[in-house]
C-alpha cells in the first residue's frame, strides 16, 4: 500500500514537473506546478510530516503560485518567442539538454549508491516527528533566532519588491 | 515503508528536471518556476532525512526554505515586471547589457 502510493505520488510529481518545463504557455506551467506540489504534499504525508504537507499546500500552492499567476496574467505574455539570439549557435539548445541529462544521470547514479536504508517503522518514531507541538517547541526554542531573522528577510523582500516593481519613473515620485 | 534512497533518487530526478528548465527555457517566468521545482526537490530530501533520523529539524528547515522561496518569488517577480516594462519581452537573451 505504501509502495503503491509512493509510486503514484512520485509519478504525479515527476510528470507534472516535466510538463512545467515542456509547456510553452506559462499559465499551464503554473497550473502543472501546483499539481506537482500536490504530489509532493502526498509524499510528505507518507513521510509522517502532515504539518509540512499542509504548509506546502497553503504556502506554496496557495500563496506563491497565486503570485506567479498574477504576474503571468499581468504581463499577458502567452507565448515564448522561438528565435534564438544570433550569438548562440544552432547547437546551444542541444548542448543545454546534454548538460542537464548529464546532471540527471550523475545525481541519480550517486544517490542510488547510498544503499537501501529503511526507515524506522516503529509507530513511536512516527508520532514523535508528526506532532505539530514538537515542531513548534523546536522552532521557538532551538531555532528562535533563525525564526526572528526570517521576519526581517520577509520585510526586506516586501520593501524590495515594492521599490523594484513600483517605480514607474526613474527617480521616484 | 519505502526505503530512504527511493526518496533521495526521486528528489534527484526532480532537481535535474528543474535544472533542465533553467538551462533550456527562454522565458523568465518559467525559469523562476524551475527554481521552485529545485527548491522543492531539496525540501523532499530534508523531510525524508528528518524522518530517517527521527527528528523534526528536517521539517523546520523545510519551513525556512519555503519562507526564503516566498521572498525569492516576490523579489524575482518584481524584477520580471520591471524588466518587462523596460523591454516588452520575457526572453532572458534580451537582457544581456551587463554581459561582457
Amino acid at each position: 500500500m505504501d509502495v503503491v502510493s509512493f509510486y503514484i505520488f512520485a509519478a504525479i510529481a515527476v510528470l507534472s514537473s516535466i510538463g512545467v518545463i515542456g509547456q510553452r504557455n506559462p499559465m499551464h506551467s503554473v497550473m502543472l506546478l501546483i499539481v506537482s506540489f500536490g504530489g509532493l504534499a502526498g509524499l510528505y504525508i507518507l513521510l509522517d510530516a502532515p504539518f509540512t504537507a499542509v504548509t506546502q499546500i497553503i504556502i506554496y500552492a496557495g500563496a506563491i503560485m497565486v503570485l506567479f499567476l498574477f504576474v503571468v496574467m499581468l504581463l499577458n505574455a502567452h507565448t515564448e518567442d522561438d528565435s534564438l539570439p544570433a550569438g548562440l549557435g544552432p547547437h546551444a539548445l542541444r548542448f543545454g539538454a546534454l548538460l542537464s541529462a548529464l546532471l540527471a544521470v550523475e545525481v541519480v547514479w550517486g544517490l542510488s549508491r547510498v544503499g537501501v536504508t529503511g526507515f524506522n517503522s516503529d509507530p513511536g518514531a512516527a508520532s514523535a516527528i508528526s506532532s505539530v507541538a514538537a515542531i513548534g517547541q523546536t522552532l521557538f526554542t532551538q531555532y528562535s533566532f533563525a525564526f526572528e531573522v526570517t521576519s526581517i528577510l520577509i520585510l526586506v523582500s516586501m520593501v524590495g519588491a515594492v521599490i523594484i516593481a513600483g517605480s514607474r519613473t526613474r527617480g521616484g515620485r | 515503508m519505502v526505503p530512504l534512497n527511493y526518496y533521495l533518487v526521486l528528489s534527484g530526478v526532480l532537481f535535474s528536471i528543474g535544472t533542465a528548465g533553467v538551462f533550456l527555457r527562454r522565458n523568465l517566468i518559467t525559469v523562476l518556476l524551475s527554481v521552485e521545482i529545485m527548491l522543492n526537490a531539496v525540501n523532499l530530501t530534508f523531510v525524508a532525512a528528518g524522518r530517517y533520523h527521527g527528528t523534526v529539524d528536517g521539517q523546520i528547515i523545510t519551513f525556512f526554505v519555503m519562507t526564503v522561496a516566498a521572498a525569492e518569488a516576490a523579489v524575482g517577480l518584481a524584477l520580471v515586471i520591471a524588466l518587462f516594462r523596460h523591454r516588452e519581452t520575457l526572453s532572458p537573451d534580451a537582457y544581456t547589457s551587463l554581459k561582457w
